[in-house]
């Protein structure tokens, strides 16, 4: 063999292997595209907006699943997101050589976790003890207060929306502080330097300097951290309740999120269509995860390459 | 203002201590031999353990290594070495997304593809082949970061001896940046073997030592669900139990990742 005809031969191999990644990509939207139509068909943009999930009537309508991942992502990224900013700035900005990298390393281990371990610490530690004191304890301050007192009303069993996203928010919380800290890092230290040049001290050189400079990529880190929330499945499944399928105001009722439907009700769908409208909820999750990560990467890519991160 | 930020710092790296002290504490009492070596017994009979699980997972983190590190390293080299074209963003971009995807998407897909379709029941083979595409996206864009730091001079030194271009990869590129191609692979393997969602619609779970790759196989992450997800306190227990094998297993394979950029770095 010439070693032209190997280098072909290499090329050739190399790229087959490569494409791979984008024919798995594409297979993976093809099919569940085709696996859902059934169901797309069927209910069309009702599936939705109604909550009817009745398998013996074969209705299906995932608006209560869709509520219940929306509320606890929101949760999630309302708590994780200020810690996150926080630990980021103080680790960046703040932290003393020695201890930076030691900490930034134990935050940074969180996310090697596994989501069921996770799932197993909220179950038995963290729903107990919301059960016990933190929850009749929000219930008596903040659940007198009107119409915000809703969010806090009627029994409390613990396994609720509120610990779906409590437990999600433990969860993105290694993703974010990695991602705003290199946003962080890739401000340009003339930026800090002119403000404290200026006469600034050194938080309002963060504030006035820092952070709207990095403004983009924080955002971007946020958007990726709503995609992880979002088709984030075991830990949620463990201790988010997976029974009510009402839409309300109250956090303490027991809630259920699209992934958690998939991965209980999957093994034991034996009607078509009940099939269909699992699949077309992972379309669901499939969709907004290509959307979400497409959009976050451009922003951070953005704030990346330098100065142009300043607009917006 | 510095305390707040450094209370948030504190907090967060806290929380870490706090969830692996409770899997410690709680998962201690679990752990004794016939807890690897036993298989899961029905509740009410004393004793069993997780031996199924834990030879499941090595099967299935194996396999999956086997199939999704080859593609990986492919997908960089095609990526940073040939870049010519239009494929080469197309793989990365492709990569960076599949890297998106909610795990459980995975799952349902290596279902219709496999479980359903090639197969035609519950395997092995399809929770290793899910696993694997999990894999193949860190792997590859790990892979990729390490051989751009590979200096350009030693690839044209090679080409200029007169190396065809597959001995530049083969014997210059990939040597230079071994290390780092240990640290991607340690780093999809951890990741890989905590998975949960897409096991649960491939692999299934299995109450029973297999190898049998066209049948159900057991894996920890499975094992721990259906224990944590069960009214016995004997099983909680169990399920700790569980998790400080699986946490310990990743433990070690992160240390080693460390140990292995250190030596990168020198």
């Amino acid at each position: 063999m010439t070693s032209r005809t190997a280098d072909r031969v290499f090329t050739a191999s190399v790229m087959a292997l490569a494409l791979l990644v984008p024919i798995t990509l594409a297979g993976i939207t093809l099919l569940i595209v085709l696996d859902s139509l059934p169901s797309v068909q069927r209910f069309g943009l009702d599936f939705l907006v109604t909550s009817r999930w009745d398998p013996v009537h074969a209705a299906f309508g995932a608006g209560a699943y869709l509520f219940g991942t929306l509320v606890t992502t929101t949760i999630a990224i309302v708590l994780a997101a200020p810690v996150a900013v926080g630990a980021a700035i103080f680790l960046t900005e703040y932290a003393p050589r020695a201890i930076r990298g030691p900490l930034a390393f134990l935050i940074e281990l969180l996310a090697y976790i596994p989501s069921i371990v996770y799932g197993l610490w909220g179950l038995f530690v963290l729903v107990p003890l919301f059960r016990a004191e933190i929850d009749p304890f929000l219930q008596r301050t903040v659940g007198q207060i009107p119409v915000i007192g809703a969010l806090f009303s009627g029994s409390i069993v613990g396994t609720d929306l509120l610990m779906g996203g409590v437990i999600l928010a433990v969860m993105v919380l290694p993703l974010l502080v990695a991602v705003i800290r290199e946003v962080l890092l890739a401000v340009p230290s003339a930026q800090r330097e002119g403000m404290i040049g200026l006469g600034a001290t050194r938080w309002e050189a963060i504030a006035g300097a820092v952070l709207p400079y990095a403004r983009v990529g924080i955002i971007g880190a946020v958007v990726l951290a709503v995609a992880r929330a979002f088709g984030e499945t075991m830990a949620v499944t463990l201790v988010a309740g997976n029974s009510s399928t009402t839409i309300g105001p109250s956090l303490f009722t027991p809630g259920y999120t699209m992934a958690s439907a998939i991965a209980n009700q999957f093994t034991e769908a034996s009607d078509p269509l009940h099939f269909s409208a699992l699949v077309e909820i992972s379309l669901v999750l499939l969709v907004v995860g290509l959307v979400i990560n497409a959009a976050a990467r451009l922003l951070i890519r953005r704030v990346a390459s330098g100065p142009q991160g300043l607009v917006i | 203002m510095q305390l707040l930020l450094g209370i948030a710092a504190f907090g967060a790296a806290a929380l870490l201590v706090i969830v692996l002290g409770y899997v410690i504490v709680r998962g201690a009492p679990a752990l004794n031999r016939a807890f690897f070596t036993e298989r899961p017994l029905p509740f009410g009979v004393e004793g069993g353990g997780v031996g199924p699980a834990v030879v499941g997972s090595v099967i299935l983190s194996v396999l999956a290594g086997v199939l999704a590190i080859p593609i990986g390293i492919a997908s960089a080299i095609f990526v940073t070495e040939f870049r010519s074209g239009r494929l080469a963003p197309a793989v990365r971009f492709a990569a960076e997304l599949i890297a998106g995807l909610p795990s459980i998407v995975v799952g349902v897909f290596v279902w219709a593809f496999l479980v359903r379709g090639l197969i035609g029941n519950y395997a092995a083979l399809a929770g290793a082949i899910a696993l694997a595409i999990i894999m193949v996206p860190i792997v590859a864009r790990t892979v990729e970061e390490v051989l751009r730091l590979v200096p350009q001079s030693l690839r044209e030194a090679g080409l200029a001896l007169g190396a065809p271009r597959w001995r530049v990869v083969l014997s210059i590129v990939l040597p230079t940046a071994r290390a780092g191609i240990a640290t991607a692979v340690i780093l999809a393997v951890a990741r890989a073997a905590g998975e949960t969602a897409p096991l649960l619609l491939t692999a299934l779970g299995n109450a029973f030592f297999s190898t049998d790759l066209l049948r159900p196989i057991a894996a920890l992450p499975l094992q721990i669900y259906q224990y944590a997800a069960s009214p016995y306190d004997d099983w909680h227990t169990k399920a700790w139990g569980a998790s400080l094998v699986l946490v310990g297993v990743i433990a070690v394979l992160s240390l080693a990742l460390r140990l292995a950029i250190r030596r990168g770095a020198r």
